[in-house]
């Protein structure tokens, strides 16, 4: 009984469900701690999230570059390389997009976006990429070669904004990019503008899940991430599949880049990319790496995310959300943990059903 | 003055030499961590969120109790706790250890940034400490022209870090405890086959990760500025992490490599109070240290060598 209930396809739905209840029911703990009412709280973080259009376009805006960045890192996962770099490959996608997005006056938008949003895609990959080389050629770890390109990526980000780009006094920042190049908003309610960017990344997810359940290459990326040494007794070609990997996953997460760069700000300031990247880490592990379940779960981050400001205005540092995802991640590495709960659990109701 | 000058008037100064050593010391302890910890078979990549529990803890137990002794001494415990969690799950429950520490580097990260308004009432920096911890006048060697000027007055942390690198030099290579650490490393069933209790082993390993990150966060706050910031460590964990390979998972190597990267800081530091440059270009100095790691990493971990069962999960069967 408890072994067909641990194999159960429901297993991998019911882990980082659990994984997040627990998680708030953490949270709770820690919120109760410095004297503040955890039910108010997540009172707060639902209206903040749901309550009123504002709320409603601010989350979708939030969840379109964390979609992309989920599926950048998920993407990474499944070939069994872990991009924690996500975070600098957005922040270069968006500092290309803004290069060729602010020289596209005089183009018409039909080729303007497309155009924009490649430069951004390029940007990201080759950043990704050259993790990839270094580590298909040298083995130096992905984890290590991607911080260190985001702290470089931060820096040049920095660079930009306050010297060759620098426009405007104050906040450092770049030019807005051409209005050719900006993405029109989906809707716009109230003044809140709906971004169209969201499409695209449903769109990217999509794709993502075609091409790695109904292709070759898919088949190929998995099966390197599954078992590399046996991938490659099969004629798999791991370097080769590494480079390529890194730079879906990089191209992804500079489309997050340019994406945001389109379609809300039209221009970069400094580290415009506020952890997007390393959320991405949080989603892809809550979706368990598959894009449509990707979808759902940068829905609950961008949910705790917009949710989060008006919590704090009612006192409770936004940072709780922060510590919410780590305790979800924790939960989603140690899943045995989780799993052993819900087969605990699941017998004791099985058996309290016999009983009756 | 011209870059080649600059360059040449920095490596001629005593000043980069201290900032060499200054600048090594957090990495040197984070990266001894890590080495006991990989040693024993468990990777620890959240060295970065356990230098920053500790730093924070530091700061917070020196600032209320005015007493920098206790803030060492409950900065090293954070660190132990935050690694006890990596090590439970690791150990006990298989869990993948990548994952397992990037959640912890999260947890670390929103813990101190929650904590911040509760205890210090505003969040970016808290207050300095009154009271840092010692520096060591040396007598006789602060008179000697330039090895003075580099040694006199360096932090008790040097001292520390002196002190670890070869104790656990010893203890790795020299002691029975080092030689059933390395063969839970390198094959925990041979280990466990001769009765090596596989488990206890690795905690040991773990927690002394968190200890020795722990202090290397205690150092940055307390043994440097004084006061923490809410952006520490900036990659520090990281790039201590890429010591610890490029040292060949070895503390006598941790220790070269840390100094290599407290070079690349301190040339970084150096050269842009000394060459005249816009603000912006000197901003752009700050990637010289986490280039150099990359170029590194990339260039020479082909010649070390990981401990076998590094990041494997060992179940009794």
């Amino acid at each position: 009984m408890a072994q067909k209930i641990k194999e159960s396809k429901w297993m991998p739905i019911l882990v980082p469900i659990v994984s997040v209840l627990v998680a708030l029911l953490i949270a709770s703990v820690i919120i109760l701690i410095i004297g503040k009412n955890p039910l108010l709280a997540y009172l707060k973080l639902f209206e903040g999230a749901f309550v009123g259009r504002a709320a409603w376009a601010d989350n979708i805006t939030k969840m379109t570059s964390l979609l992309l960045t989920g599926l950048a890192v998920g993407f990474g996962f499944r070939a069994g390389v872990f991009n924690i770099g996500a975070e600098g490959q957005m922040a270069v996608g968006g500092m290309m997009a803004v290069m060729v997005g602010i020289n596209m006056g005089n183009v018409s938008p039909v080729f303007a976006i497309p155009i924009t949003i490649f430069a951004g895609m390029l940007g990201g990959a080759f950043w990704a990429s050259i993790a990839g080389y270094l580590k298909a050629k040298t083995g130096a770890h992905e984890v290590i070669t991607t911080i260190m390109l985001n702290w470089i990526a931060y820096h040049i980000g920095n660079y930009l904004v306050s010297g060759p780009l620098a426009v405007g006094q104050g906040v450092p920042k770049s030019p807005e990019i051409a209005k050719s190049a900006q993405l029109p908003p989906l809707m716009t309610i109230q003044a809140s503008n709906v971004p169209s960017g969201i499409l695209i990344a449903v769109v990217a997810a999509i794709v993502m899940y075609i091409i790695l359940e109904k292709t070759t290459t898919g088949y190929e990326i998995k099966a390197v991430g599954y078992n590399a040494y046996s991938a490659e007794y099969g004629g798999i070609s791991i370097s080769k599949n590494i480079v390529l990997t890194m730079a879906i996953s990089g191209a992804l997460a500079g489309l997050a880049g340019a994406i945001e760069v389109m379609g809300v700000h039209h221009r970069i300031f400094g580290a415009f990319t506020s952890g997007r990247g390393f959320d991405g880490i949080t989603i892809a592990l809550i979706g368990q790496n598959n894009p449509i379940g990707i979808i759902f779960s940068s829905f609950l981050i961008s949910s705790l995310r917009s949710g989060s400001n008006s919590m704090q205005l009612a006192g409770i540092p936004d940072d709780i959300v922060v510590i919410i995802q780590g305790v979800i991640i924790f939960f989603v590495a140690a899943d045995r943990i989780v799993k052993t709960w819900i087969t605990k659990a699941s017998t004791k109701l099985a058996k309290e059903g016999e009983a009756k | 003055m011209s870059w080649i000058e600059a360059i040449f008037a920095t490596l001629a100064s005593p000043l980069f030499y201290r900032l060499t050593i200054l600048s090594a010391l957090p990495l040197v302890f984070a990266a001894i961590g890590g080495v006991f910890s990989e040693k024993t078979g468990v990777t620890n990549i959240a060295l970065e969120g356990i230098m920053k529990i500790g730093a924070f803890t530091s700061i917070v137990f020196a600032i209320k109790f005015d007493n920098p002794w206790l803030g060492l001494i409950m900065g090293m415990l954070a660190g132990v706790i935050l690694a006890a969690l990596h090590a439970y799950v690791s150990i006990e429950w298989s869990a993948d250890q990548i994952v397992s520490a990037t959640a912890l580097i999260l947890i670390a990260q929103g813990l101190v940034g929650f904590l911040m308004i509760p205890i210090f009432g505003h969040k970016g920096q808290t207050n300095l400490v009154a009271h840092k911890l010692p520096t060591v006048e040396l007598p006789i060697i602060k008179d000697i022209p330039f090895i003075g000027a580099i040694f006199n007055d360096l932090s008790i942390f040097f001292y520390f870090a002196i002190i670890i690198i070869f104790a656990s030099w010893y203890l790795i290579y020299k002691t029975p405890l080092g030689l059933r650490m390395r063969a839970v490393g390198e094959n925990p069933k041979a280990a466990d086959t001769l009765g090596v209790n596989v488990k206890k082993i690795r905690y040991f390993g773990v927690l002394m990760s968190g200890l020795l990150a722990g202090l290397g966060g205690v150092y940055i706050a307390l043994g440097d500025i004084g006061q923490f910031i809410e952006d520490m460590p900036s990659g520090k964990g990281f790039i201590a992490l890429a010591a610890m390979i490029l040292g060949n998972w070895n503390p006598i190597g941790a220790m070269w490599a840390s100094l290599l990267f407290g070079a690349a800081e301190a040339m970084n530091i150096q050269l842009q109070s000394m060459l005249t440059l816009p603000s912006e270009m000197k901003a752009l100095l700050n990637l010289l240290p986490f280039v150099i790691t990359i170029i590194i990493v990339g260039g020479f971990v082909g010649k070390t060598r990981a401990p076998a069962a590094d990041g494997q999960p060992y179940e009794k069967e």
